[in-house]
Formats: structure tokens, sequence, C-alpha cells
């Protein structure tokens, strides 16, 4: 199925998904905080989310029918604003604002200030809770709206992550997807050295869910598992999606040291450049 | 008076309350964390099965699944004991519910002193002080099962997230079973001493104003079913008119009404403030009478306390 994906659709998304990573590091540089790692590994997801998979308008933010997204890492916000804003929801001049006094890009999301983020998110083990109760919503109301949580890995360790995920199985939601940026570190560390969550494809089929381990980086594979996702209304699908801890800056990959580290001007320009800019366009 | 008002169960008038709420709003729904036997909420998963959903003991992430089901503008009501509503769930309550201003009124039952037998680990004395600092909660002690029903009413209009601690106990009759949120009703006037009581200890406290009535002392009593937002305009009254005030709660007062009470006048109208509750301990197993006795919330310790003031006030020798 994943084969049938467009080549010029994957070029377009890789494309759209650099710019997240370019955003995303200027971001953390200009507000010398955030968290590089975790918002590198998961924005090939969220390009994959907000430019093909959910039914949203940026027009009508508020749409009662639309597809709701939760960014339970919500950490990762830096790669949420600026897909958002890639995709039309508000001006990518704002994202200058990220983290800063009066933003309306808090450095978690705030739907209250920001509707047009679904959830208010940042503490972790919370978010697949927010997106069962939005399935369980649209369910009740008969509405076609699909919800689909963003979790990180740590996260599951938390005991609300579990405790949802019952929740979401017992209930048959066919309209969840959970998706997991399966990067293998957290913030003191590899996940399977702190506090390991293998066999973890297991364990989420033991708790009732159907499940696909796939390729995060891979747009194929990312718009392949959510269209088998889709078809399957009977009950929740799980997206384990191995992904590179700091994808796309070759020094900040696969370690835990740039989890929550904010780049220097040097350092910055360095992964620009990496991201595809010129020397001239990754100095400024 | 006290006396002979029927007892009545304030988590059945809560129940029924919900029923009735069922009937008016299609969209509400109900949700408990393994506690609908206790809860009072049998009758309205009888009328609406398909709008009741037993979460199982899963009281942290039942927060937040009643987050996600209001925020589309759908009104829950989440069930579960007090101190796993506010005690257990805090930061469910904090990030999920309160974060995202969700329209979810937790049912806590069993505040207070009053689970009785099962001791320290169910009996939650801390709840209030927890809830009231959360931004944007609303928190409301009714004293009977007719307040607790309009509470029940009242929280269902209100926008927002909202906290109802319901005490466990059958207890009298003792309001005319109105609530608003933010308003102190008047149970008795009085120029004396103010008694300011919420939730078990309004049926006490107005027990000994009478008490006292019959020395010639007027004492008022104010019913603070709404901690939060609180009648402030009733409170300074108080303390102006009467001159001295005494809080009765089913609560730490280390954290409670009492605090807040004389944080409030002491920035306001400073008077001399006591404070009834609960000392720095954890309840125990129990009756539930002799329970309030030990925790420090005796009558006989109303009486003496009041009497404290009425001497600082030169009323009485």
């Amino acid at each position: 199925m994943g084969d049938e994906v467009p080549a010029e659709l994957v070029e377009s998304l890789q494309a759209t998904a650099r710019e997240v990573r370019r955003d995303v590091v200027r971001m953390n540089l200009a507000s010398r905080g955030g968290y590089l790692g975790g918002s590198l590994s998961v924005a090939d997801l969220l390009t994959a989310l907000l430019f093909r998979e959910l039914r949203v308008d940026p027009q009508r933010p508020a749409w009662a029918d639309r597809d709701r997204l939760v960014l339970s890492k919500g950490h990762a916000a830096a790669a949420l604003y600026s897909a958002l804003a890639l995709r039309g929801f508000f001006p990518r001049d704002e994202l200058t604002t990220f983290r800063q006094f009066g933003s309306r890009l808090q450095g978690m999301p705030d739907r209250i200030r920001l509707p047009m983020v679904d959830a208010s998110t940042g503490a972790l083990g919370q978010g697949l809770g927010m997106a069962v109760g939005m399935a369980l919503d649209a369910r009740l109301d008969r509405r076609a709206t699909r919800v689909y949580a963003v979790l990180g890995d740590g996260e599951c360790q938390a005991g609300g992550t579990w405790e949802s995920l019952m929740a979401g199985a017992h209930h048959r939601l066919g309209n969840l997807v959970v998706v997991i940026d399966r990067n293998g570190f957290e913030s003191d560390g590899p996940i399977e050295s702190v506090l390991g969550i293998e066999p973890l494809v297991e364990k989420l089929r033991a708790f009732g869910y159907r499940t696909e381990e796939i390729d995060g980086h891979d747009f194929r594979e990312i718009l392949g598992a959510f269209a088998h996702a889709r078809a399957a209304t009977d009950r929740p699908s799980v997206v384990v999606a191995r992904t590179v801890k700091g994808k796309g800056v070759s020094f900040m990959e696969n370690t835990h040291v740039w989890h929550a580290r904010a780049p220097t001007k040097d350092e910055a320009e360095r992964a620009l450049l990496e991201l595809g800019l010129s020397p001239s366009e990754a100095a400024r | 008076m006290t006396q002979t008002s029927p007892r009545a169960s304030l988590t059945e008038a809560y129940g029924k309350a919900l029923v009735e709420l069922g009937e008016r709003d299609p969209r509400l729904v109900v949700l408990d964390a393994d506690t609908a036997t206790e809860n009072g909420t049998r009758a309205f998963g009888q009328r609406f099965p398909g709008r009741i959903f037993d979460l199982g003991v899963m009281d942290q992430s039942m927060m937040s699944i009643a987050a996600g089901l209001a925020l589309d503008g759908r009104t829950v009501f989440a069930n579960t004991a007090a101190v796993f509503a506010a005690g257990e769930a805090y930061n469910f309550v904090r990030q999920s519910i309160c974060a995202n201003r969700a329209k979810v009124k937790i049912g806590a039952t069993h505040g207070g002193h009053a689970a009785g037998g099962d001791g320290g680990p169910t009996q939650m004395l801390e709840d209030l002080g927890l809830m009231r600092g959360l931004p944007g909660m609303t928190v409301v002690v009714p004293a009977d099962a007719p307040s607790a029903a309009a509470a029940t009413f009242a929280l269902a209009e209100r926008t927002g997230p909202a906290y109802l601690r319901l005490n466990g106990d059958l207890l009298p009759t003792v309001t005319e079973g109105t609530f608003a949120v933010g308003s102190a009703p008047e149970l008795r006037s009085g120029s004396d001493l103010t008694i300011i009581a919420l939730g078990a200890l309004v049926g006490p406290a107005l027990e000994v104003a009478e008490e006292l009535a019959h020395v010639g002392l007027s004492a008022r009593v104010l019913d603070f079913a709404s901690v939060k937002p609180f009648d402030e305009p009733a409170l300074l009254r108080a303390a102006r008119d009467t001159g001295a005030i005494l809080v009765l709660e089913e609560h730490s007062v280390l954290t409670g009404v009492g605090a807040l009470v004389a944080a409030t006048t002491a920035e306001n109208y400073p008077v001399p403030v006591r404070r009834v509750g609960v000392p720095d301990v954890f309840g125990e197993s129990g009756e539930s009478a002799s329970l309030r006795d030990h925790l420090g919330m005796s009558t006989e310790r109303i009486r003496d306390e009041a009497w404290e003031l009425l001497k600082s006030r030169g009323k009485v020798t």
C-alpha cells in the first residue's frame, strides 16, 4: 500500500519536513531553550499528519468534524508550531516568538492561547487520555473525526499512558491512532538503560491494539501505516515509528545530549548548513 | 430543628440531579472510576446506559479522558472518592482539565472524615486546599442533600471545571436547599459572632448558635458552600458587623477555608478568627461521630472556641 505514494508527494513532504527542522533549530537558538532532539525526530511524523493525513482546514480551525491532533510529547512544540504555520494556521513570522513572554507559542502547546492546537499538553502520560476522550466524544456525536495522539517513547514509562491504552482498547476506538516517536532516548540517556520499555510492540498488541512498526522517517511507510489504521475500524491502532533522535543534524543524532540543550550560534549555523541552507542563509 | 430534620444522602441527591440533567442535556456524560455503586450514579446508568463510562480504577486517566470528552463543549461529570480525585489525580486535574478549561465537574465523594472505618488512606482532609489553588477551578461543599442537588444543577450551568465535595454520611437538612456560586447564605442572623461553616459542620454551627441564643448571645451563621469563588462581601460584612469569626470545616486547618478567611480578613478588615478543623494529622478508622470529636471538631470544642472569641470581644466574661 505504501508503494502507491507518488514520488512527487514524498519529495514535497521531505522538503516541508526539512523546513520544519530548520525552523526548529532557529526557534531553539532564538529562545535559548526548547527540546531539539525530540522535535527533530518527530518532524516527519508531524509533517505527514498535518500535510497529508489529517482532515483539517486552516481557514476553519474550529471546524467540529476536523480530525484532532494531540501532541502528548508537548516538549516537541517547536516542530508542531512550525508545521502548523507552514500549513497556514498562523503566520510563520510568529515562530520567532517561541517561548518568549507574551507569545501564543508557549514552551508547551496551550490551546487557550493558541486555539488551533487541540489540547494543552506538557505533562507526560496525559495526552493519550485526552485523545481517548476526544475519540469517545466523536463517537457519541457520530462525527467522522479521527484522533491522532503523538507520544514520545519515554512517555511509555508513564502509568497514564498504559491506563489510557486500556481505555482505548476496551472501548474499541477505531477512530484513535496512537503514534509513538520511538527515538530511543530520554533526558537521562537511552531508554533501555534508564528504564526499558521493550518488548514494546508485543506489549501494545497484548493491550488490544493493531500495531505496525515503521521507519518514522520514510514517508511511504508513514502514510502506509496511517492508511492501514484508517481501514481498521474495529479497534485502535498504534504506529511505532522508529526514529532518530536529533534526525537531520549529524552531531545531534542518536544522543540524549540534545534532548533539552539549546544550540550556540555556531552550532545552529552548522546544523542549518546540514539542513541544506547556504552559508549566508545559515548565518542569518 | 436539626435534630428533627430527616437525614439524607448527598451522593444520592447528586445522582438524582444527574438523571434530571441527563434528561435536559442529551450530550451530558458521566464517568466513574469503579465508584458507580457508591456514588449515586447507578440511576443515571440505568436511564442512559450509552452515556456513562465506568473506567475502573483509573482515577488519574479518567480526568484526562473527561477533559477530552469535554473539549467540544460537552458537559462531563467525573466521579470518584475525594482522596483519588484531588490527591491521586491532582496533576491530571491540573493539566488535562484546568489548563484546557474543560467543562468537567468532579463529583468527589467521601470528602472529609466520613469515610469512617476505612481510615486514613481514604479520608480526604486536604482536598479543598489543593483544589482551590488551581486556576479557574470552582470549589463547592454542600451541607445537605437538597443543597447538593441545587449545587449540581448550578455547576452544570457554569462553564469551566468544578470540584464538588460530597460528604458520605446521611446528613440532616439544615439549609433552604438553594445554592448559588459565590454566595454564602446567612442561615441565621446575629451580631455578637459569626460562625462560618461548610459541609457536615453547618449542622453543629447552627446547634451552637441556638445554645448561645439561650444565654442571650446572637451568632450569625454563614453557609460557606461556595469555597471558590467565595462570598467576600458577606465575609467582610460579617467581620464588620460581628467583630469575630469562627470557622468550622472538615478539613486540615493548614490549607482550608479557615486559612482563607484569616487571610482575607487580615488584608481587609482584621478581626479575631479561630479555626476548628483537623490539625496536621491523617484520619483513622472509626465511626464518623467519634472521629469528628477525636479529630478536633467536637461540638464541645466549637462551643469553647466560640466562647473564647466572645470573651475576646468583651461579650462575656
